[in-house]
């Protein structure tokens, strides 16, 4: 369709276009997280400049302790589903079960439903046993949704080892756990990092669970940012979000070494 | 960790067992075949059940007590009455952003299975990915200096003559949020489709070609039809993520009319009103239902034709 009017001219506007609708919100992001003075006939910051860079960080500042809080989350979150996650994957890509498409699809659930309800009627549940507002909570309910993803990519992962290696070390007198701990589990492994890299990433950017359920004491940097931007505060929330943006853009980039095709082929199996 | 069974072979009727294995009754032998497997499973689906589906029980349950512990509607009814409007705007939302996922996902991951030049195409690999790895709560921030008054969207095109610096006008409205909601899911919907398209058998498509087919109707009745539930499934996850997505909406447009995850937040924090807002999550729930029968049929289909 494009034969006519000089073809290469016009896929480059077009891919032109394109990039502006993807980075072009992204830079406003970062120009706003550099701006000190910017309103509103102005096209660029009136004045660029880093002391809302020097607010956030401050040693004092809430950031830095938001952004333990969400790390530290994060990681227990990994742990506690990879801990739930492994047999069950284990279980589901290796052995025989009874029920086996109705399991996998009781795991879709949280993916399948929204999440509000859960979430709204969690947190009254956790106020009444004092885990509202706590880390443990948070965790909690960060866990119940990630081990959606974290199953099922654990399930492909054991698939996808060949059967045959287990079948040898056993063969030559490996005890089951030996065989699990020194063959099956070393190839899953990769299958596995990738696993643990999503959970820790929906962990991290999770909003709304964390806005019923960690109120009013577990500010996480998501909740940060939010109540920067709701209060005004452009620069502080833009510089909160691009904080954000680091892990997510950095371990999406490395997760295709640890998520391999034939891992991919698998999921859903 | 012995309960970490052995792949295969080791339960089975073990041949030494004396002899009694045929005698037992079949149900009792699938048991024992299959316990180290089940209770390998069960601890995940108990923190599905616990932290999951007992809330979502809550939720209805919620919904239809009264004060005194009865049944009642009455919370339905005030549900109806406050925010009818907001149950049709959230609808309206959700369902234009899916048509607009549809034809966005389409377009871009039709152009990587056909696109004919390999520059083109890897570029585009490249840039429609970025969405997909960035928050909802960022994509909310993102958005609303974006689309501001003052935003890069508006000086984009006063610079570029396209409108006059009179008729800027800040889109932090309806139209914000389904521009949010897009711009956000569509990549995650391409990803799915575009995987499903490139494993498609090229011997159809290159004979259309042949033919002199040109590529939009290769498109659309040759390539489509055949990942057209690859599409649904992406379509349906993205349909009920935007129904309960909270931060977009609340950071883009939260005033009347807006969206029922705000309305939700909104009587739990001013009124400490769980009653309207289950019965307001029980409403989407069954917007969402109708979406999610879909996925579901599909997903078996596919559970039972893997395994």
């Amino acid at each position: 369709m494009t034969a006519r009017l000089g073809p290469g001219i016009l896929r480059a506007l077009l891919l032109a276009l394109f990039a502006f609708v993807i980075f072009g919100p992204l830079l406003n992001l970062v120009l706003w997280a550099f701006a000190e003075r910017w309103y509103f006939p102005s096209k660029l910051p009136l004045q660029y400049g880093f002391t809302f860079w020097e607010r956030v960080f401050a040693p004092r500042g809430n950031a830095i302790a938001s952004l333990g809080t969400s790390v530290w989350i994060a990681l227990l979150t990994v742990a506690f589903s990879l801990a739930v996650a492994i047999p069950a994957g284990y279980a589901l890509g290796r052995l025989r079960l009874p029920w086996r498409g109705a399991i996998l699809l009781a795991f879709l659930l949280p993916q399948a439903v929204p999440n509000l309800p859960v979430y709204v009627n969690i947190a009254q549940v956790f106020y009444q046993i004092g885990l509202a507002g706590t880390i443990t909570g948070v965790v909690l309910v960060h866990a119940s949704h990630g081990l959606v993803l974290a199953v099922w990519i654990a399930s492909a992962a054991f698939a996808s080892v060949d059967g045959s290696l287990e079948e040898a070390a056993r063969n030559i007198g490996a005890s089951a756990w030996t065989c699990f701990r020194t063959i099956t589990l070393p190839l899953a492994a990769p299958g596995l990092m990738a696993s643990a890299i999503f959970v820790f990433l929906e962990s991290l950017d999770e909003f709304t669970g964390t806005y019923f359920v960690g109120v009013p004491d577990v500010t996480t940097l998501p909740l940060l940012m939010f109540n920067a931007s709701m209060g005004g505060n452009y620069q502080i929330a833009s510089i909160t979000a691009l904080l954000l943006l680091v892990p997510s853009i950095g371990f999406m980039l490395v997760v295709e070494r640890f998520l391999k095709a034939d891992v991919l082929a698998m999921v859903g199996r | 960790m012995s309960s970490k069974g052995p792949p295969r072979a080791a339960h089975p009727a073990p041949s030494g067992g004396g002899g009694s294995a045929a005698a037992k009754p079949q149900a009792w032998r699938s048991l024992s075949t299959y316990w180290p497997a089940l209770a390998l499973v069960t601890p995940a689906l108990v923190v599905v059940g616990v932290f999951f589906v007992v809330p979502l029980l809550l939720s209805a349950i919620g919904a239809f007590r009264a004060a005194d512990g009865g049944f009642t509607l009455a919370h339905f009814e005030k549900s109806l009455e406050l925010y009818t409007r907001d149950l049709v705007f959230t609808l309206g939302i959700v369902a234009l952003s899916t048509v607009l996922i549809a034809l966005v996902a389409t377009a871009i991951a039709g152009y990587l299975t056909l696109g004919e030049s390999p520059r083109a195409v890897a570029v585009l690999r490249w840039l429609y990915r970025w969405p997909l790895f960035i928050p909802f709560v960022v994509t909310g921030q993102v958005m609303r200096t974006f689309l501001a008054k003052n935003g890069m969207l508006n000086h984009a095109l006063i610079g570029t003559g396209l409108i006059e610096p009179i008729s800027a006008q800040s889109m932090l409205d309806w139209r914000g949020i389904v521009i949010a909601f897009v711009w956000k899911q569509a990549p995650f919907v391409t990803l799915l489709v575009a995987g499903a398209m490139a494993a498609l058998a090229r011997e159809h498509i290159e004979a259309a070609r042949n033919l002199g087919a040109p590529r939009w109707r290769v498109l659309v009745e040759i390539v489509l039809p055949q990942v057209r539930g690859t599409l649904l499934v992406g379509l349906v996850l993205s349909f009920v993520t935007m129904l309960s997505v909270l931060s977009v909406p609340l950071m883009i447009n939260p005033n009347s009319p807006t969206m029922i995850t705000v309305d939700v937040a909104y009587r739990i924090n001013t009124f400490a009103d769980y009653a309207v807002a289950n019965a307001l999550c029980l409403l989407s729930l069954l917007v969402a239902a109708f979406g999610a029968a879909f996925y579901l049929r599909h997903a078996v289909r596919r559970a039972e034709s893997g395994a």
